[in-house]
Formats: structure tokens, sequence, C-alpha cells
């Protein structure tokens, strides 16, 4: 449908992109949209190439999102939002972790690491917002936080959604013990 | 209620809202969540079984009791559970009976991509198949009434991107229906030959019966279009890349019951419209039905046989626009799955390459130790299989293979289906080695106990087995237990068992590095002086472990201190916290 917004968050396998493609579902959900959000569990999790697809307007009928149709690519790392380029709308945003994860045919020589990946992406045109995540997770009391403060960033493009409507989606997507760690985490993306 | 719930979470709502007492699963990727969720519930009473047999049979039990029961399993998960379903099929039900079967196009994370409406098929019982959470919820409560009516299994078939998606569903309240009393009924429940004879035709007549229910029911249901050159037939997902794709140009025929197949109402549709295309994933076997039927229509010619659809997929093969993303970046390295780091396997892998043996391997994390740059593992086919093959292998060669081939087989596939093949060696005597590889938990599909971890799907105490008494009654006497961490001994312990003269069981013993209660030393660094680049610590294929400038690296995101990289490095340069 015309309207559907398409989100795509994408990352290593063991990253916390289940709890980020959670927490905007529910948002949107509480919001009044359609939502579909498609996960990944099984074998790619054991730290391969992860995509999650989260889509939300008046009605959406398919779970994935399609080559062209991502709005935005959310990414946990600077490999895999360069991997998933294609997925993203000619005016799409990326909002991107600036960690680099080497995937296995790095670590035994096989393939390099490609360099200034970030550089490339924004030459071919894209709006690259970049973030050290892990750094404000660190900030906010774990480096495990580093997917809320990611999603904090990416907060500030809706702006029919509010701080208090994040935050309570938070609270009830958290286990309570880590409420506090990710509401801190989640304030520090969305003022960075 | 509204909530946005995942497609297995829905469905584990629907067994709760319709009044299911009685769940047993074996975990499969992607049918896992339904089970898990189900035992949240404690009006419910869930289990992990050993196995998918084990588990459909523990359902027919407590169905025949008169209690509303269910079992789930992946695809592959069925071809074990068959055995059962081809005759629960003859005796019917009591309560209600639901068996799940979760498909995995496009192999996500399985081995093969079988088409499980083939077994609704040639096991004559109906199967639903969802669309979505909402659909998953309320195809579930529907399958009961439908089981109980037609006194029939019910099979309700997911596939990844139902089972793993979230949309909106409404909740309502658990009604439970009366205990069916049970009656012992020897011509219904017995199925010798003088007895199944005579259940033969009423599963026939059942055949005939559900059709007629298929021609009517909403299940299966007709959407408008606006252009009546083309209509479209589909199911599950395949429906909601049409309808992404298409809109309402196209009418369509929405298949929500896929076994029986209806006969008129197909034939109606394809009157009113041109041309028939059918969109399907996997086989072509609604195709294949419309052809039999004497219906005209194009299926597989223009879609794969292969893999999972999606929008673009379907506008692609009905001629509409194709959408244009951003330009790709060439020449990415590829990011496969990897064992974690820390992860037991690891060593024992490390070692089992180092020595260059022949690994007949099992379905579990420990399919990774395939993976560069350990590459360990020469064979995986399904569960249970490394035993028996290695049993198979030792017995074609002989002394040229014994003293250099082992299987490996995780904990809970070796409960799932390796103790039948241990007990074909030890009964027909080949000199085999086998590794069980105790890590304490079913790890790939996200932590299930099993019956070797003492603990049940509620995580409270329960009966454990005990594997070195078990190999030790199968009459081995030889069980070793080693650490995988300390990769000295793991070497010598394979070395001694693989020159003993007679069959042994090796437990590599270490509890998953993901565990919660699994504590983790702190990160390791790098002494980059000590470092000479030889990269013998690369040699394990750890994530955590890089060459930066030259120089190892440990990321201290990733690194749980487990040592193994330290055993290899022969200057001392990989160092823990106290630097050591």
């Amino acid at each position: 449908m015309n309207n559907t917004t398409n989100v795509m968050i994408v990352g290593v396998g063991g990253q916390g992109s289940l709890l980020a493609s959670k927490l905007l579902g529910h948002v949107v959900m509480t919001k009044g949209y359609d939502a579909k959000v498609s996960e990944v569990h099984g074998m790619s999790q054991r730290g391969g190439s992860v995509v999650t697809y989260v889509r939300f307007g008046d009605k959406v009928y398919s779970p994935v999102i399609d080559k062209g149709e991502a709005d935005y690519i959310i990414s946990f790392e600077v490999l895999e939002a360069a991997r998933y380029l294609p997925f993203l709308k000619k005016d799409g945003k990326i909002i991107v972790n600036s960690q680099e994860i080497d995937p296995m045919p790095v670590i035994t020589g096989a393939a390099e690491y490609p360099e200034n990946l970030l550089d490339k992406m924004a030459e071919l045109g894209v709006e690259v917002s970049a973030m050290d995540a892990l750094a404000l997770a660190n900030e906010a009391g774990s480096q495990k936080a580093a997917n809320i403060a990611l999603m904090g960033r990416f907060s500030k493009f809706f702006e029919d959604i509010t701080e208090e409507e994040w935050l309570k989606s938070i609270e009830a997507c958290v286990p309570p013990k880590f409420l506090e760690l990710n509401k801190k985490a989640f304030y520090l993306g969305r003022n960075s | 209620m509204k909530e946005i719930m995942l497609g297995n979470k829905a469905f584990a709502r629907g067994l709760y809202e319709a009044g299911a007492e009685v769940v047993s699963s074996y975990p499969g990727t992607p049918s896992t969540e339904i089970t898990e969720e189900a035992a949240k519930y404690d009006d419910i009473y869930c289990e992990w079984a050993p196995n998918e047999k084990v588990a459909m049979e523990t359902a027919f039990g407590a169905c025949l009791a008169g209690k509303r029961s269910f079992c789930g399993m992946k695809h592959v998960g069925l071809n074990v559970a068959a055995d059962p379903l081809f005759t629960i099929s003859y005796t019917g039900v009591n309560a209600g009976m639901i068996i799940c079967v979760a498909d995995d196009p496009a192999m996500h994370s399985s081995q093969n991509e079988q088409d499980s409406r083939h077994y609704a098929i040639a096991a004559k019982v109906p199967m639903l198949e969802p669309a979505d959470s909402s659909e998953a919820l309320g195809f579930t409560k529907l399958a009961y009434e439908l089981s109980e009516k037609y006194d029939t299994p019910v099979i309700i078939k997911m596939c990844t991107r139902i089972a793993h998606s979230q949309s909106i569903v409404d909740t309502e309240a658990r009604v439970v229906p009366d205990v069916k009393p049970y009656e012992k009924n020897i011509a219904k429940y017995v199925m010798m030959p003088g007895n199944a004879i005579k259940r033969h035709p009423i599963v026939e007549q059942r055949t005939l019966d559900l059709i007629k229910y298929a021609e009517e029911t909403p299940l299966n249901r007709i959407e408008e279009g606006k252009d009546n050159s083309i209509g479209i037939i589909t199911s599950s997902t395949c429906y909601q890349y049409t309808k992404e794709a298409l809109g309402d140009k196209y009418p369509v025929l929405k298949l929500g019951m896929v076994n029986p197949l209806p006969v008129e109402k197909i034939k109606s549709f394809a009157g009113s419209v041109e041309k028939v295309i059918v969109i399907e994933e996997l086989d072509p076997v609604i195709e294949n039905h419309c052809k039999t039927i004497g219906i005209e229509v194009t299926g597989k010619e223009l879609f794969s046989i292969m893999g999972e659809f999606s929008q673009s997929v379907v506008a692609k093969a009905l001629g509409e626009p194709e959408k244009e993303g951003c330009t790709a970046i060439d020449k990415l390295p590829v990011r496969p799955p990897v064992m974690c780091a820390g992860c037991p396997h690891r060593g024992l892998f490390y070692t089992l390459s180092k020595n260059k043996l022949n690994v007949l391997g099992d379905i579990g994390c420990y399919t990774l130790g395939a993976v560069a740059p350990l590459s360990a593992v020469d064979m995986t086919l399904c569960m249970g299989a490394s035993i028996s093959s290695l049993h198979g292998f030792n017995k074609a060669l002989g002394k040229e293979s014994e003293n250099k081939t082992v299987c490996v087989i995780g904990d809970s596939t070796f409960m799932h289906s390796g103790m039948t093949s241990l007990a074909n060696i030890a009964y027909n005597q080949s000199n085999s080695t086998v590794i069980i590889l105790d890590n304490s938990i079913t790890g790939m599909t996200g932590h299930q106990q099993n019956p070797t971890t003492g603990y049940n799907i509620k995580g409270d105490p329960a009966g454990k087995i005990d594997l070195e008494a078990l190999c030790h009654a199968m009459g081995f006497n030889r069980v070793a237990v080693v650490d995988p961490y300390d990769l000295a001994e793991t070497e010598r312990v394979i070395k001694e068992e693989l020159a003993a003269d007679e069959a042994s069981v090796i437990i590599s013993r270490r509890p998953c590095a993901l565990l919660k209660y699994v504590k983790h030393k702190p990160s390791l660094h790098v002494d980059t002086d000590k470092c000479k680049s030889c990269r013998a610590c690369m040699r394990i294929g750890c994530p955590a472990i890089s060459f930066k400038n030259n120089k190892a690296h440990v990321d201290n995101t990733l690194c749980v201190g487990c040592g193994v990289c330290q055993q290899l490095c022969k200057f001392d340069a990989l160092l823990d916290k106290e630097g050591e």
C-alpha cells in the first residue's frame, strides 16, 4: 500500500535486533497503525547477517520488504548497512551504528573488510546518520543497550510519535530490571 | 483485546482460548515458539518430548483420554512423526487433536525445503494454512471443532514468514469444553488388519465430507477484483504477496484449507475469469489439483518450485513494474552464521580438524563445525544419522576407517534419535568412536530443555538421564568425559579412544556459552609486543579474534575469556585481565 512505512533493522546475529523490532512494532500499534514485523530465528541468528522487517500503515499485507522499498535502514553494524543498500528507496535514510565487526571470511583472510563504507554510501547520495551507539550504551550502563540507543536516534525521524509514547512502549517491551538502563540509552540516542 | 503478536504466539493463544490441555512437542525452527508460548499458560500442560514421534503419540493419548491436545514440529519433524500420523488418520480422535507443521521455504534454518502438504494428502487428514497471526489464532480454534466434528486429527501448516512475523490479533477468553469421557472401543482404536480394513472406508468418506465443507467454508474465500482477465488462486504468505503487489486488481480465491481442496468452488471461480494463475511456494499442489479437475491454470511456468516468494516476485511474474533501490556496493564480504565466541564445540572441532579425522555430523549448532576455517564436518543428513552412518562407514571400511573416523551428535539430538543408532553399534559391534557434544541444552532452536538437562519446559527440576550410565547399560566399556576447553586433554582422549580396539563414547561436556547461568571470564587482550603475527589463534575461527595492523586483536564486546586461543599461542601474547 502506498502509505506503508518500511523499516529494515539489520545487523549481526546476537546484537539485539529482535528487541528493537519489537519496540518499533509495539509503538506503531499503539498509534493505531496496522503493522507487521518479520523476525529471524534459528541458525542465521548465530553471528550471521540478520534482517528484520517492520512495516506499518493503514493496511499491511506482506511481512517482508523487497528491493527498493525500505524508507529506513537501521543498522547495528557498518558492513550490514552497506549490504542492504539495494533494499533502500532512492530517497531512503540509513541510521547506522559505527561499530565494525569482521565477518568470518575477513577473519580467515579470505576477504578484507571494505574501507570507508560510510563515505561510499554518502557518495551514492544516501542520507546516512552514523552514531557510536556502543559508546552511548556503555554510558547508559551496558553495551547490550546499543540497540535501544540506536532506536533513540531513529525516533527523531517520527514527529508524530512522542517521547512519552516511545517510553511507554519501552516499558512494555523490556524486563523491569533493565528498564532504567534502556530508558537512559534511548535518551542518549535521541539526544545525540 | 488488540495485541501485536508473533504468528507462533498467536497459535499458542488459539490453543489457550480453545481449551487445549495437553501439549507435547520437539523444538524445531520455525515451530518452536508455539510450545514455548503455550507453556506460559498455567492452564495447559506442556512438555518437550524427546522427539516428534513421541510428541505426536503423547498428544494422541491425551485426546484419546478426552482432552484437547496439540503437538508442534518443523517440516522434517513430520518425517519422524509420520508413522503415528498415518494411523491416527484411521483411528480418528476422541477430543480434538491438532498437529502443527512449520515449513521452511528458502531453508533459513533447515536441511531441505520439503512441502508438507504432501503429508496431509498422503495421510488423508485435513490441513489448514493461516496467512497471518490473526488467522493462526482463529484457525487453531476452528481446527479443534473440525477435529471433533469430522473425527480426525487436523494439521495446521505454518511457514517461516507466518510463524516468525508479528501482526495484530484480537484475543478472547479461554473456553474449556467438557472432557469427552474415554470409552473402550476396540474396533476404532486397535488398528490390526481386521479393524483397520473397516476404518479405511470411513477415512475415504470423511475426505468426501470434508470436500463438501471445503466448498462452503469461509476459510476458502473469493475476493473481488477490478479486472477479470486474470483470477488468482493462492494461500498463506503468497496471498499476502499477491495483495501487496496487486491490491484488488484481480479477483483472488484465497484458500485457508489446503487439504482437501474444493472442486466446485474452484470451477466456479475459474468460470468467472479469463485465465487462472496459481501462486504457491514450493510444489505445484494446488496447480496439480486444478489440472486434475479439468481446470486450465498457469503456475510453475511463471513461478519457481524453489525458495520463498515476495511481492516483487509476484509483481514481476504478472508484468507489473519493478521497483528500483539504491545502487549496490560491489564485493562486500558475506557474513555466514558462525559458532559463537566461547562455544564449547570450537575446541573439539579444532582438535578433530587438526588430526584430519573423518567427521560424520548431525543436526544442531555444531553443524557449523563444517564452516571454514575449521571445516571439520564431512556429512550432515538428519537427526541421529551421525551415529548410524558412522556404524555403516566402519562396517564398510573396517580397520581402514575405524581409527580415523568419528561422529558428533548433540545431547538433545542424541536423545531425539541417537540412542537407537547407538544400540546398533552396541548390538552389531562396529569399532566406532561416538562423540556426544553435551552442552546441557538444545542450542540451535534457542535453548530448550531436554531429557539430559534435569529441567522441564518451565525450568522446574525434572527427570535427568545420565548419559554415562546409559552408554554403560548399552554395553559400552569405554565411556570418557572431556572438557573441550582443554585442548591437550581433548586430543589425548580422542586419540586414545580411536586407538582402542572396541567401540567407545566420548562425552565432550561444557554448557553452551550463551546459557544465562554460565559465568563468563573477562575479555582477553593482546600484548602486541609479544604477538609475532603467526596467526595460530586464527585457526579456531573465533569471531572475537581478528587481525588489525598485522597483529591479533580481541573484540572485547564478543570475547568471553574461554582461553582456547591462549592454548594455541606459543608466545603468550593473549592475556587475561591479570596479564597471564
